[in-house]
């Protein structure tokens, strides 16, 4: 079993927050969708993995043609054996939706859509400089709801310094009342270098509030536990049934391929990641050779990796897939480490499963680190 | 011998001491233009980066007179600062004379002063020379007044000079052979030469320094030191030239080098002598010890390096003798080491040269002098640290330190340090006009209110126009307390100070402040206190972290999300746990940091 992922590396629109990688100049799509499908062909590896899962992500991988998917999706169907209950995704922005785009999307076997809506008030969306407003947001629901999308995410996203909690509990209970079947909900994260980090440190704009922050995921899972949603990723909530397969396959350390400019690649042992530049990505590909560098996920790395992902899950670290991964001495160190957690309230042992509490969920970094092995 | 000049720069920082000494070398072919790196002299590289001359040096200069005579001028070079002012007194007694070198823009500072001092105490003939009079803002004449009026001599004995335009430097090599004497001594006496200085060479061991004053050196002659009446064959002796240069033997009135296999700093002192073991003479002068006057701790950050840091400070000890060191150990922090420094930049270099020439990551804790308790019972107690203060109850009287401190300055800012020196307990003595713009202040003051933050404010009050000396003086009683921090209750004793009773309140104050900044948020609540016994005089809140995990984590972002992890729990690593509470490095050091 294996995933791919693709990366589109196009925005419109740079969004602040943004430290993902991506160009807004679109004149390369052409060359990066060929590179793509040449990246494809150099592959080699376990291409005969049955692959379950496929995603779209980005950049704004709805800023490409119908053509140029259809040539990708083509291409991964004659190079892998994908299969036909595959789950395949792809993030979309709301102000590219149409009705004739969501038709295209779904007859070529798109059959999950994750929309980047991040909230439904135009002053979020403008301090975060998005490219859609809210009402191209409400008005994108609809359009693929239409086209016979039943199965897609949107992302919101909390914590801003200008999202207040009345504005932030008003966002969550449109997602409700809309009966969106998954939500990824993140707070804002300032990530070093972007250009909301340079912005604050300028004066420019204001920080978050890591408290507030605190309160208004907390709000988050309240409401959506409330409104019947599971709760089974820190950021992720889904109806019954509607969990996102590609992310969870990244959680439970599947196997996926990457294609594309900055696209990530993990094949059991080794972590690879395509170089962030369009141009040099492309030349390389003409040249015959896949630009990427790798890093080798040690037995420990995979550990911890382990420990940090599946702590993130609701079902948490399961001890007993973790003894037969990782072996009978390291389950044993592991546990020494669950006291302090079980002590304060953040985490549960139960029938083999160590996960965490509603309140272990706002530490979950800090408890993760505090289990990590010594390299 | 009497064609033998012996030297040294009396300057303060910055005045071009070591471009000056550079243009010596190269006017006299020391040093081809090939060997030249700016300011040959100060070889180490903190050295290089301070400014300063931590250790003194020699080189040896050959000269041809305008009379078609070969000289041998050996100049050796001062440390620049007022922690190792008794090294400079050993430099000065090897010399028989001193170029005193003023800043044509700044003019005469305090620790040119004390040092000229030092000079005139020991004979040596001064040539004032007045530097980079090239410079716009040079003030030559006013200067030249400066000079006469310190040290008597006539306008026309002071030279005029430019190191870095090379202006003045003839007159400067013909003034140290028309001007200085040759040394005198008797090259058949017994030998007897003062130690002035060493260094330690990780190849041959202790390298040592020294003058000749009688008798001369051998190769492979016994030869002994006489305050600890170890004997030594004298494996090489020879000259300093930019390198060293072996010869067979080094003779009355010369500088030389002596290498004898000696592995530890500690058996070679400053100002010791050296005499033949065959024929012993006496010792030149006695010879003071130097004593540490700041205390601190030093510990590693991750408690399982001791045994390295134990290795390290051994070695750095090999070549720098005025470091003291015992074991202590901290309820806080661990193992480590009570160390006494001749000063806080002594202090600073150590940990510096701990950082790069041994690449340990220390914690220092904060500093103290040391003071004398005396109980009720008339037991004397030295307290070189928090945790050797009595208690209260059993204590008679404490006593500290004074030294006198001697400020020279501009008139317009006497009144900034008046506020300054009398904030810090000081003691007016006396305020005399050196000329119009330049005023000296004596004031005698407690040693520990200048451990903190002295320099920096003494600075910034007067923009830097003020220069500063001081000298020990005896030990006074006084109201001493020891200040304690407690975190969530639990007392941490690296951060313990002992502080005067009427400075406790606002030091404990600002010192909670500073960790309410330091300390990162918690899962609980921290409570910040300072006490003084039971009393509690200061407190600050740290409330509760509310959130520590991250966003979205997708199958790029595992990489660089562990990794981050990683880089939290190594961070986690390096902070010391007190009671509940997690404190970071940095604030083991907060106490340094205190700002108004």
């Amino acid at each position: 079993m294996a995933g791919i992922y693709i990366h589109i590396p196009f925005c419109r629109k740079a969004c602040h927050y943004c430290n993902f990688f991506f160009s807004t100049t679109l004149q390369l799509k052409n060359e990066v969708v060929d590179a793509i499908l040449r990246e494809i062909e150099l592959t080699t590896g376990r291409k005969t993995e049955p692959i379950e899962t496929i995603y779209f992500g980005g950049g704004t991988p709805s800023l490409l043609t119908t053509e140029q998917l259809k040539k990708i999706l083509g291409k991964l169907h004659v190079e892998f054996m994908v299969s036909e209950s595959a789950e395949i995704t792809l993030e979309a922005n709301p102000d590219d939706i149409n009705a004739f785009l969501a038709e295209d999307w779904r007859r070529m076997g798109i059959n999950r859509l994750s929309i980047g809506i991040q909230s439904f008030y135009d002053n979020d969306l403008e301090w975060m400089n998005r490219a859609h407003n809210a009402s191209q947001g409400l008005n994108s629901i609809e359009l693929i709801r239409g086209a016979g999308f039943e199965n897609f995410s949107i992302d919101l996203i909390f914590g801003a310094p200008v999202t207040s909690m009345d504005q932030w509990k008003d966002n969550v209970s449109k997602a409700v009342q809309l009966n969106i079947p998954h939500i990824s909900s993140y707070a804002l994260t300032v990530e070093p270098d972007t250009a909301l980090d340079k912005m604050i440190r300028q004066k420019k704009k204001m920080n978050t509030d890591p408290d507030e922050q605190a309160k208004q995921y907390e709000y988050l899972m309240d409401a959506m536990t409330a409104a019947g949603y599971e709760h089974y990723e820190i950021s992720s909530f889904s109806l019954p049934g509607m969990h996102s397969r590609h992310n969870s396959s990244y959680w439970k350390g599947v196997p996926y391929f990457g294609f594309g400019p900055g696209a990530h690649s993990f094949d059991g042992q080794q972590r690879k990641w395509n170089i962030s530049s369009n141009p040099a990505y492309i030349k390389s590909i003409n040249e015959g050779k896949i630009p990427s560098a790798s890093e080798l996920i040690t037995p420990i790395k995979r550990m911890n990796e382990y420990i940090m992902t599946s702590l993130r899950t609701a079902p948490g670290i399961d001890l007993q897939f973790f003894t037969e991964s990782f072996g009978e001495e390291n389950l044993k160190q592991l546990q020494t480490g669950f006291k302090t957690a079980i002590t304060n309230g953040h985490a549960i042992l139960n029938n083999d499963q160590f996960f965490l509490t509603k309140e272990g969920k706002l530490f979950a970094d800090g408890i993760a680190a505090d289990l990590f092995f010594p390299e | 011998m009497k064609n033998i000049r012996n030297f040294c720069i009396i300057a303060h920082i910055d005045h071009g001491k070591s471009t000056l000494a550079d243009r010596l070398l190269q006017a006299t072919n020391t040093i081809s233009e090939r060997d030249m790196m700016d300011q040959v002299l100060d070889d180490m590289d903190l050295e290089r980066e301070k400014g300063i001359t931590i250790k003194s040096h020699a080189i040896q200069i050959n000269y041809k007179y305008k009379n078609g005579e070969d000289y041998t001028l050996n100049l050796i070079d001062t440390p620049g600062h007022v922690d190792f002012s008794y090294e400079v007194s050993r430099a000065l007694a090897a010399c028989e004379g001193a170029l005193l070198l003023v800043d044509a823009t700044q003019g005469i500072q305090a620790q040119t002063i004390s040092n000229l001092y030092l000079a005139i105490e020991n004979d040596l003939e001064i040539i004032p020379v007045i530097n980079k009079i090239d410079m716009d803002g040079a003030m030559i004449e006013e200067v030249t007044d400066q000079i006469i009026e310190l040290i008597g001599c006539k306008k026309e004995d002071i030279l005029l000079a430019s190191g870095r335009a090379g202006i003045g430097i003839t007159e400067i090599l013909e003034g140290i052979v028309e001007r200085i004497p040759s040394p005198k001594g008797n090259p058949e006496a017994p030998l007897q030469a003062l130690i002035f200085d060493c260094v330690f060479n990780p190849f041959r061991g202790i390298i040592v320094y020294y003058r000749i004053v009688n008798g001369s050196i051998r190769k492979n002659e016994k030869i002994k030191f006489v305050s600890t009446d170890q004997e030594y064959d004298a494996d090489e002796v020879g000259i300093l030239k930019l390198k060293m240069q072996q010869t067979q033997i080094v003779d009355c009135g010369n500088v030389g080098y002596l290498i004898t296999g000696i592995k530890n700093a500690k058996e070679v002192k400053v100002g010791d002598t050296i005499i033949s073991a065959a024929n012993p003479a006496e010792a030149i002068q006695g010879f003071e010890e130097v004593k540490p006057m700041v205390f601190a701790g030093i510990f590693p950050v991750v408690t399982d390096d001791f045994e390295e840091l134990r290795d390290c400070m051994e070695k750095l000890q090999l070549n720098d003798a005025s470091l003291t060191f015992e074991l202590e150990t901290s309820q806080a922090l661990g193992f480590g080491f009570r160390c006494g420094f001749l000063g806080l930049l002594h202090m600073e270099i150590i940990q510096e040269r701990l950082e790069r020439e041994f690449d340990q990551t220390v914690i220092t804790t904060v500093p103290n002098v040391s003071f004398v308790a005396y109980t009720t019972r008339g037991e004397k107690i030295n307290v070189n640290n928090p945790t050797e203060m009595p208690d209260p109850t059993q204590m008679d009287r404490i006593e500290e330190p004074f030294i006198k401190a001697q400020i020279i300055t501009k008139p317009e800012y006497i009144g900034n340090i008046m506020t300054l020196c009398l904030g810090k307990r000081g003691i007016l003595i006396n305020q005399s006009y050196l000329t119009q713009t330049r005023v000296e202040l004596i004031f005698e003051m407690p040693l520990t209110e200048i451990v903190f933050d002295f320099y920096d404010k003494l600075k910034s009050q007067t923009r830097g126009y003020a220069s500063f000396d001081y000298h020990p003086l005896e030990y006074r009683e006084s109201d001493i307390v020891k200040m304690d921090i407690l975190l969530n209750s639990e007392k941490v004793d690296a951060l313990s100070a002992l502080i005067h009773r009427s400075r406790a309140q606002e030091f404990g104050r600002k010192l909670c402040e500073k960790l309410k900044e330091l300390l990162p948020r918690q899962q609980f609540q921290i409570a910040i206190q300072a006490a003084i016994g039971a009393k509690i005089v200061a407190r600050e809140n740290i409330s509760a972290m509310r959130k520590d995990v991250t966003a979205k984590c997708y199958g790029g972002d595992i990489s660089r999300k562990r990794k981050l992890l990683e880089k939290q729990k190594e961070g986690k690593k390096r902070m010391r746990q007190i009671g509940n509470v997690e404190v970071p490095q940095e604030a083991f050091l907060a106490v340094l940091k205190l700002d108004d």
